[in-house]
């Protein structure tokens, strides 16, 4: 991906809009399980690290590759999983919900 | 790159998307989350075997390592950790990845810092070192005054604007100086240094109560971070993940802070403005006495109420009392009592957080009532039951404008017949700010551990 810095902004620029847009109508309620689901989006940095470790060498590039792996694996793994265990609980309130419109 | 890895990129970015859309939907949020890691497999999987070829042997290790250790850490404490103290994992798991773009950006520089690599290599990779190492050190701080290893209070000082202006500056400065002169390795960790005590002094004044949505911005943050290390790595997808991540946090954040009512800024430079004069509330009024009430009295009271509100919060939550809460509440039903909770936002620490508690108890869903909805009750309602809450009924946040939470839109408890507070004892709530609700005429107070309370009001109610 060399391309010309416009065409990188031009990524930028429509992607953000994306980004605004697709979680606009967010209810309160999922607020939190939404920061929790981003938060494991970014997670992706995991992909950098992978980038930079895969050549490591020096007891420095080795120290930092390995470092920035496994952080980036606790985010990307955590970030998911408890963005599931949050969103678990919200199942259970169906039938909850069911039995409550059946009296 | 080739094409085939620029279409698979292209997948896992639409996945994260189509995620991201399902997240805003209670009926599809679950399978929202279960995408976007299906794009994150997607794209680290094949980006792991397209450079399949370029792997060291230490470099493997090094990766295969990393990946299984981060991945044990990050899975056991995520899964183990109490609904409770989810707001401070996600502060943590938010740190680390500022933290892991930082390193990512600094291991980029290292290696090119010797061959005078040019700006636009150099100018990405300082920038992702500013923000990812900002909003590690912010969130370090962050999750420390939730789980309350260092003080919720906000921690102010006179010249905390001034001074947290001139480390920013001074990071300009030598940022500047730093891409003029890459060789130096010192002067890069001078640099460092400086980043995380901006990142600390960032988050420092930020009280207990607001610390969701500064960890929501420093989300946002890292996103960004992540962001421009793509740009350095010249790789699409981090570009991509990393701004929606970026543009959504930022939005997030905002919808956030509209609903606990508070303007972003207030929240971030409130504090210091207040710092330089104003009283806060809590000075007066220690030793003023509470009507402590004792069970049975406090049964009788629910037993033959026509309403009772609750206002569940985060003591409830800590004392795991939720399901008791609903035994209480349900035989009060049986009594003919009507039932409701009143649910603040910002309960329970984050906004949702309260929900998914009571959701764990199988309260039904129809009986919780969001503020707005409710608050107009109060005043018919013959009890307003508070359980572990505090903050969320002050009286002060209508008309003190000295105190910390002032401003902050709050559950009418106070305007209910009678007021029960269901306490551990006298301290003041999260944001240190002292409740005069307390001492009110028409308060009662029941001190103990509310999941025992319950159980003793349980039973004071099936004789009453």
């Amino acid at each position: 991906m060399n391309e010309p810095v416009i065409v990188v902004l031009t990524y930028i620029v429509l992607t953000a809009f994306i980004g605004f847009e697709v979680i606009s109508k967010v209810p309160t309620i999922l607020h939190t399980p939404l920061m929790s689901g981003t938060n494991a989006i970014h997670g992706i940095i995991l992909l950098g690290a992978l980038l930079i470790a895969v050549h490591a060498q020096t007891p420095l590039e080795i120290g930092l590759g390995f470092l920035a792996v496994s952080l980036a694996t606790i985010n990307v793994v955590g970030g998911f999983v408890v963005t599931d265990r949050m969103l678990e609980l919200f199942k259970s309130q169906r039938p909850g919900r069911k039995a409550g419109k059946e009296t | 790159m080739s094409t085939v890895t620029s279409l698979i990129y292209l997948l896992a970015a639409i996945l994260f998307i189509i995620g991201l859309k399902f997240l805003s939907s209670p009926r599809r949020a679950r399978q929202g989350n279960w995408i976007a890691a299906a794009g994150m497999i997607l794209a680290i999987a094949w980006t792991a075997f397209a450079s399949a070829s370029i792997f060291t042997r230490t470099g493997l290790i090094v990766c295969i390592v990393g990946v299984l250790l981060g991945g044990i850490a990050g899975a056991v404490s995520a899964r183990k950790v109490k609904m409770t103290a989810i707001p401070q994992m996600v502060a943590l798991f938010n740190g680390v990845g500022g933290a892991a773009a930082a390193l990512v950006a600094l291991a980029s520089w290292l290696a090119l810092a010797a061959g005078h690599p040019g700006l636009q290599r150099t100018l990405p990779e300082v920038v992702t070192m500013i923000i990812g190492g900002i909003s590690f050190a912010g969130s370090i701080i962050a999750f420390a005054k939730l789980q309350e290893l260092i003080t919720s209070k906000s921690l102010t000082y006179t010249g905390q604007y001034l001074f947290n202006g001139l480390l920013g500056f001074a990071i300009l400065l030598l940022t500047g100086v730093v891409l003029a002169v890459p060789g130096s390795i010192i002067l890069l960790i001078i640099l460092l240094l400086l980043i995380l005590a901006l990142g600390v002094a960032f988050v420092l004044p930020v009280g207990g109560a607001d610390m969701p949505i500064i960890i929501s911005l420093l989300n946002a943050c890292t996103g960004l971070a992540v962001a421009s290390s793509g740009i350095v790595l010249n790789n699409f997808v981090l570009i991509a993940a990393g701004i929606l991540v970026g543009a959504s946090g930022t939005l997030l954040t905002k919808m956030m802070s509209d609903a606990m009512g508070r303007g972003f800024f207030n929240i971030l430079f409130g504090k210091a403005a207040r710092a330089q004069g104003y009283i806060s509330t809590g000075d007066k009024g220690e030793g003023r006495p509470v009507r402590a009430g004792n069970v049975e009295d406090i049964g009788m009271l629910l037993a033959y109420a026509h309403s009772v509100i609750i206002v569940p919060g985060y003591g409830l939550a800590v004392a795991q009392g939720q399901q008791v809460l609903r035994e209480l509440a349900d035989l009060l039903q049986k009594r003919g009592v009507e039932i409701a909770y009143a649910i603040h936002p910002v309960a329970g620490r984050m906004p949702g957080h309260m929900n998914v508690l009571l959701a764990e108890a199988n309260v039904p869903y129809e009986q919780l009532k969001e503020m707005d909805e409710i608050n107009d009750q109060f005043k018919q309602a013959d009890v307003a039951l508070i359980v572990g809450a505090n903050d969320v009924v002050n009286p002060a946040a209508r008309h003190s404008p000295g105190s910390d939470i002032y401003g902050m839109p709050i559950l009418n408890a106070d305007q209910a017949h009678n007021v029960i507070f269901l306490k551990r004892s006298m301290r003041p709530g999260f944001s240190g700010t002292e409740n005069e609700l307390f001492f009110d005429a028409k308060t009662l107070m029941l001190f103990g551990d509310a999941k025992e309370s319950l159980t003793k009001l349980v039973a004071a109610v099936k004789t009453a």
